[in-house]
Order: structure tokens, then C-alpha cells, then sequence
């Protein structure tokens, strides 16, 4: 199978700042696949460089053939982007927004009064064409910007974070959306995200990206199988004795531990079987157990262990490099 | 050039869906010309000035009887007596009166015997207009004195003889070529490459950066549609503008055509200058705070509101590169003296080599990525 993209040993810096650290990966024509990482580790970056949007400091990509930087008209005949900012003109019409890009694209008349309506069926908004976007919901808005980044029918589909912010119904209606059209199109699709469980469901292959670096890509399957554990287990308690990590590693079936003050994280190739054990070592250490869940893996905690650290609280920490919009402080 | 027109059509349907934006550039200079044009544009009249005739004497007579005349004909002076010459001083330190005339008390005696007889204007100079017209009034007033009873059938003397080519100009009428150019400028500085700094600190920029639209085909379209909304804009002053300071013929044709074709390239290099100054900037707020300088620096050294032989020579350069300057002419031209081409050739030249190097400037420094 051909590759969709090829990216090559991509670097960008900002000054002294690193943001994407040579990464190198390839993407099928035809697959969904997923970039996952936290605000600032340099996905945003990453596909900024890919869409052409900025030029890299080193190494480069193939975009549908099409060298970003040598034939950057040709990559962005190729490619649809949804930016993470909304794009649309507020104040036209859904269909206009549509005709406006159509025509930047070059789409000819016949074929754009053809693809308009089709594309406005397949997102769900065709009783809306007459409406501003401006009247639109969040999530009614992004189907929107789905709809006119397939305008000119591309090969290669970009879509920078598009769930972030809206509620879940929204976001399931995108994914959804998301996947009809691509079986009903031949697209290859390159996706940001943060929410790991629908990266899980659609996508096909995953890469993790932390400090601009690429840390694992595989499908959720194989990404899931390759850490330690089939279960986690995470048990809180109360006054644990010192020591008690250690205690807990040596359960059975365990094949690792993390602490978070009275939180622990187990990770055990036999859930039950360690659940027993924990709670028969918590009442002849006299400890209480205040709560107990036991999970089967996720991609979080591949991520965690890819990274060292939990998406969740990743997330809290925006990074100044997220955009080379922002501001810098001296010395940082 | 079609992803050009595409541009165009996106910002003229944003455009036609905001009509008070449209109301609201036009109200300004509007008002700047009705305020402007008739508060300089009046002669000055109803001066209060004081006299205080300290003679009595047949030559003092005659003196009031001429300020009198001058009262009751063109109204520029008021007079009121006054005894003491101290009372009238104290007066017009309070601004109770405009000028003290006084008429010492060796007036007569000193005409009679033709030597050096004079009168005093005791004046607020702090008020140079009021000043200057008191001073000219009573300056004409003194020479219709002087003039001998019977004039020589052939004057003796050289005198001057001014014939006017065009109509009387009204102040009004002499701002409307600025204010045509002001709503110009006003247009741009709204509908122009801001539009581009407002879609950059939104973010839609990056949609458009992402089609294979090329870099001069992007400032084009801004600049195109720029300059459609501009001549809209100029084209409405100039003939509501007209209407309102009593241009003769204002709906002639042919000086709308002409008036048609000036203000397109107006638009243009004022359009494509803006976008030059814009092209790197990013803070929305720029433009706007940098507006009010632009105006000054580009609209009063342009001979818009007074002659640029009075300029010192720093503002004479300025006048001189300034497309203001050959827009104002051009309209000053078409609109006060209704000439044909011939008369702005040089200014539409000017401004469309104006245009041609700000935008091929622009281009060059356009960052087509993040």
C-alpha cells in the first residue's frame, strides 16, 4: 500500500525552543490515524508543518506524493484542513462559507454545484444552508468546517483537534460523521486529539508524541498490548504504612506500581486475582481500603507509561511553544 | 485570478451584511464637512468695538460717521460708544467688547494742519482673526477718508484690476476635494488590510493560507475589494458633498465619470499603501491606534484645508510623496473648476505608480506561512 504521508526526520525550532524533535513516521492512503499528546508536546506543530501553514527548520515531508516544502501549491491542492481555530466566516451562510472555499479551490462550477449539497447531506446540515454560522452551535459549526475542507474533494484529510470543546453528543456525531465519510470517500485521514477513548475506537494506527518527540505508534491494539498489565487497579487508602508501595509489588500478578499520595496504580496481568490478594494484605495490615476500581488497559495508561505522565494532568500544563502566537518569557 | 475573485466575493457579501459599517464611514467626513466647511468658511461679522472719541472735532465726526456706514452695511462691526477710554480698555480685557477705536484729542487739529494726524485700534490679539478683520476693516475705512472729495477723471496711480476664472468659492466647497479623499481613506482604514489583521487575530487566516491561493492573488483580492467599497464610499460623498456645498452641476456626467475614474485610483493607492504599512502586523489593535497619526500626517499636508505653498519645506517633502496630495489636486481640479483629463493626468499618474510599487511591495513582504 502507498504511503499518504511520509514524514522524515521533521525538526522545528522557535529561537532556542525545540518543538518538534525529528520526527519521522509514515501514514497508509486510506487509514484514520491518530496523533495523541498533551498541550505543547508539538502535534499542533507537527501538522501546521504537514498543511504547509509553516515551514520546517529541518528534515521535511510527503504530503500525497508532494514535498511540503518544494511543491507546497501541490500539498495543498491535495489536502482538506480543519484548523483547531474555527475558520469560518461567521457571518456568511453555511453554503456560502462552502462556495467561497470551493472557488479558492479552483472547484469548477458544475462539480461545486454537484459536491455543495452532497457534502451538506453528509454532515447533516443541508435544512441549514441559508443559515450565518454565526446562529450555529459549536458543534454544528464544525461540521461545517468538515464540510468545506472536503470541498474540493482531497486526498489527505488534516483535522487539528475538532472535537475539542464540544459537549460528548457533539463530539460522537463528529466521529461518526467522520467515519461515514470516509468510507464513503477515498480519504486518508491524520487526526489530533486529546480524548484517547475515541482515538481508541476509530483510529487505526496511533502515535504518541511527547516533548516533540514521536514516543510509540502503533493500533490501540498492539499500543495497549505492549505495556506491562492487562488490568489496573486503583485503590486508595487510608494511613497506608511505610513501605506499602513496596508491599503492593509484591502481590501476585503485579507488574508495577505508581503512588500519588494515597492513590495507587497496579498494574496486573490478573486483575481479580490481584484484587483478592490486595484486599487480604489491607486487612492484615490493618489498612482501610476506601475505594477500589479495576480497569482493563487504556490508552492512557500507554500513555502513562510512555511518557511518565497522566494525560489529564499533561493537559493542565499549556506550554509557551503550544503556538508560536504566544508569548515568551526571557530565560524560559 | 479566479481564487482572486474569490476573495472579492467573500468580503463584499461579509460587506453587504453590515450596512451600518457602511453608514458609519460616511457619517464622518460628512460632518467634518458641514462643521469644518461653515465654521471657517464664514465672513467674520457682529464685532463689538468700542469708541471712544476723545475730539469731538468735524474729522472725528466724520471718522463714526464711516464706522457707522461700515455697522449698518456689511455688519462686521458694532459700535459702542464709550466716555472713557479706561472703562472701554477694561472691557476688552474682559472680552465685553472685540476692539477699542480711539479718536485722541488732537485729532482735528492735527488733520486740519495735515500733521500726522492718527487714530488707535486698541485690539485682542489673542484672537488673530478677530484681530486681523477689526484691523482691515478699519484700514478700509481710513483710506475711504483719505480719498479726496472729487477723484481725477484718470487715476494717477497704478491700480489693480483681479478677474476671477471660476465662480466665488465657498469654504465649504474649497474642504469637499479633502473630505472626498477623507472617506476614502476612512473606508480603507475599515474595509481594508485590517481585515486581513482582524482574520488573523481570529485565526481565519489559517483557512484560507491552507488553499492553493498564491500570495499576490490574496492581497489583490483584499486590495479589490478594498477599493470597491472605497469607491462606493467616494463616490456617494462626492455627490451628497456636492449637493450639500453648492458645487454647480453636480450631477454633470462627465465630471461624475471623471470623478468616477479619480476615485478608483485614489482607492487603490490608498488601499494598496495601507496594506504595505499592514502586511507584518498582527496586533488588531494597531491599525486603529495608529489611524488618528495616519490622518494627520497624510491628510493635512495635502493642501486640503490650506494652500501647501504655506508649508515649511519638511511638510512640503511630505506633501510632495503624499498620495493625499495629488488625490486632493485631482478632485480640486474636477470639482471646483470642472476641467477635463488634461488637468489630472500627472495625479492619476502618480497614483497608479503609487499603487503599482506599495503593492509589489506588500507582495514581496507577505509571509505566506504562520
Amino acid at each position: 500500500m502507498k504511503n499518504a504521508i511520509d514524514v522524515r526526520s521533521i525538526v522545528k525550532k522557535f529561537g532556542d525552543f525545540t518543538a518538534v524533535n525529528g520526527i519521522s513516521f509514515a501514514v497508509e492512503e486510506g487509514e484514520i490515524f491518530g496523533l495523541l499528546g498533551p498541550n505543547g508536546a508539538g502535534k499542533s506543530t507537527l501538522i501546521r508543518m504537514l498543511v504547509t501553514l509553516l515551514p520546517p527548520t529541518a528534515g521535511t515531508a510527503l504530503v500525497g506524493g508532494f514535498d511540503i516544502i518544494k511543491q507546497a501549491d501541490d500539498v495543498r491542492r491535495t489536502i482538506g484542513v480543519i484548523p483547531q481555530a474555527m475558520t469560518s466566516d461567521l457571518e456568511l451562510s453555511v453554503e456560502e462559507n462552502l462556495l467561497i472555499y470551493s472557488k479558492l479551490y479552483g472547484v469548477p462550477r458544475e462539480k461545486r454545484q454537484r459536491l455543495i449539497p452532497e457534502l451538506l447531506e453528509a454532515v447533516e446540515l443541508l435544512q441549514w444552508r441559508d443559515k450565518p454560522v454565526k446562529n450555529l452551535s459549536g458543534g454544528m459549526r464544525r461540521r461545517v468546517e468538515i464540510a468545506r475542507g472536503l470541498v474540493h474533494e482531497p486526498r489527505v484529510f488534516f483535522l487539528d483537534e475538532p472535537t475539542t470543546g464540544l459537549d460528548p453528543v457533539s463530539r460522537t456525531a463528529v466521529w461518526e460523521m467522520l467515519q461515514r465519510i470516509k468510507t464513503q470517500r477515498d480519504l486518508t485521514i491524520l487526526i489530533t486529539t486529546h480524548y484517547m477513548d475515541e482515538a481508541d475506537k476509530l483510529c487505526d494506527r496511533i502515535a504518541i508524541v511527547d516533548h516533540g518527540k514521536l514516543v510509540a505508534l502503533d493500533s490501540p491494539f498492539t499500543l495497549k498490548a505492549s505495556i506491562p498489565g492487562k488490568n489496573v487497579l486503583e485503590a486508595s487508602f487510608s494511613n497506608p504504612p511505610v513501605g506499602w508501595e513496596a508491599t503492593l509489588s509484591q502481590l501476585p500478578y503485579v507488574d508495577g506500581v505508581t503512588a500519588q499520595g494515597n492513590v495507587f496504580r497496579i498494574s496486573s496481568s490478573n486483575g481479580p486475582g490481584t484484587t483478592l490478594a490486595l484486599m487480604e494484605a489491607a486487612s492484615n495490615a490493618n489498612v482501610t481500603v476506601h475505594s477500589l476500581s479495576v480497569q482493563s488497559t487504556t490508552l492512557d495508561d500507554v500513555f502513562v507509561h510512555y511518557t511518565g505522565r497522566a494525560l489529564r494532568d499533561s493537559l493542565q500544563e499549556a506550554s509557551a511553544m503550544d503556538s508560536p502566537f504566544m508569548l515568551r518569557r526571557p530565560g524560559r | 485570478m479566479s481564487r482572486m475573485w474569490a476573495i472579492v466575493e467573500r468580503e463584499l457579501r461579509r460587506f453587504r451584511r453590515s450596512p451600518i459599517l457602511i453608514v458609519v464611514s460616511m457619517i464622518f467626513p460628512l460632518c467634518q464637512l458641514v462643521i469644518l466647511g461653515y465654521a471657517f468658511g464664514g465672513n467674520v461679522k457682529h464685532l463689538r468695538l468700542a469708541v471712544v472719541d476723545q475730539d469731538h472735532g468735524l474729522p472725528a465726526v466724520k471718522i463714526r460717521e464711516l464706522a457707522q456706514a461700515a455697522s449698518s452695511g456689511a455688519r462686521t462691526v458694532d459700535l459702542i460708544d464709550y466716555a472713557d477710554e479706561g472703562q472701554a480698555v477694561h472691557d476688552l480685557r474682559n472680552g465685553r467688547v472685540n476692539g477699542v477705536l480711539t479718536i485722541p484729542p488732537e485729532f482735528s487739529r492735527r488733520m486740519l494742519a495735515k500733521n500726522d494726524p492718527k487714530v488707535a485700534l486698541i485690539e485682542d490679539n489673542t484672537d488673530n482673526v478677530v484681530a486681523n478683520a477689526l484691523a482691515g476693516n478699519l484700514s478700509s475705512m481710513l483710506i475711504a477718508y483719505n480719498e479726496p472729495p472729487t477723484a481725477a477723471r484718470v487715476p494717477a496711480k497704478a491700480t489693480l484690476d483681479v478677474v476671477e476664472v471660476y465662480p466665488y468659492v465657498p469654504y465649504i466647497q474649497y474642504l469637499l476635494p479633502g473630505i472626498v479623499v477623507m472617506s476614502i481613506f476612512m473606508m480603507v482604514m475599515i474595509g481594508g488590510g485590517i481585515i486581513f489583521i482582524d482574520d488573523k487575530a481570529r485565526g481565519l487566516h489559517e483557512g484560507y493560507l491552507v488553499t492553493p491561493i498564491t500570495k499576490f492573488e490574496l492581497i489583490a483580492g483584499f486590495n479589490v475589494s478594498g477599493t470597491l467599497k472605497a469607491v462606493l464610499a467616494g463616490l456617494t460623498i462626492a455627490i451628497i458633498g456636492s449637493l450639500i456645498a453648492g458645487v454647480p452641476n453636480p450631477l454633470d456626467p462627465l465630471r461624475i465619470l471623471r470623478l468616477f475614474i479619480v476615485i478608483i485610483f485614489t482607492a487603490f493607492a490608498l488601499i494598496s499603501m495601507m496594506f504595505l504599512i499592514m502586511v507584518r502586523v498582527s496586533d488588531p489593535l494597531l491599525p486603529r491606534a495608529i489611524f488618528g497619526v495616519l490622518n494627520t500626517v497624510l491628510y493635512f499636508p495635502s493642501g486640503a484645508v490650506y494652500p501647501r505653498q504655506g508649508f515649511p519645506a519638511w511638510m512640503q517633502a511630505i506633501a510632495t510623496v503624499d498620495p493625499f496630495s495629488y488625490a486632493v489636486h485631482a478632485f480640486k481640479s474636477l470639482l471646483l473648476k470642472n476641467t477635463g483629463m488634461e488637468a489630472i493626468t500627472t495625479d492619476l499618474l502618480y497614483l497608479l505608480a503609487f499603487s503599482v510599487v506599495a503593492m509589489t511591495a506588500a507582495t514581496s513582504l507577505f509571509r505566506r506561512t504562520l
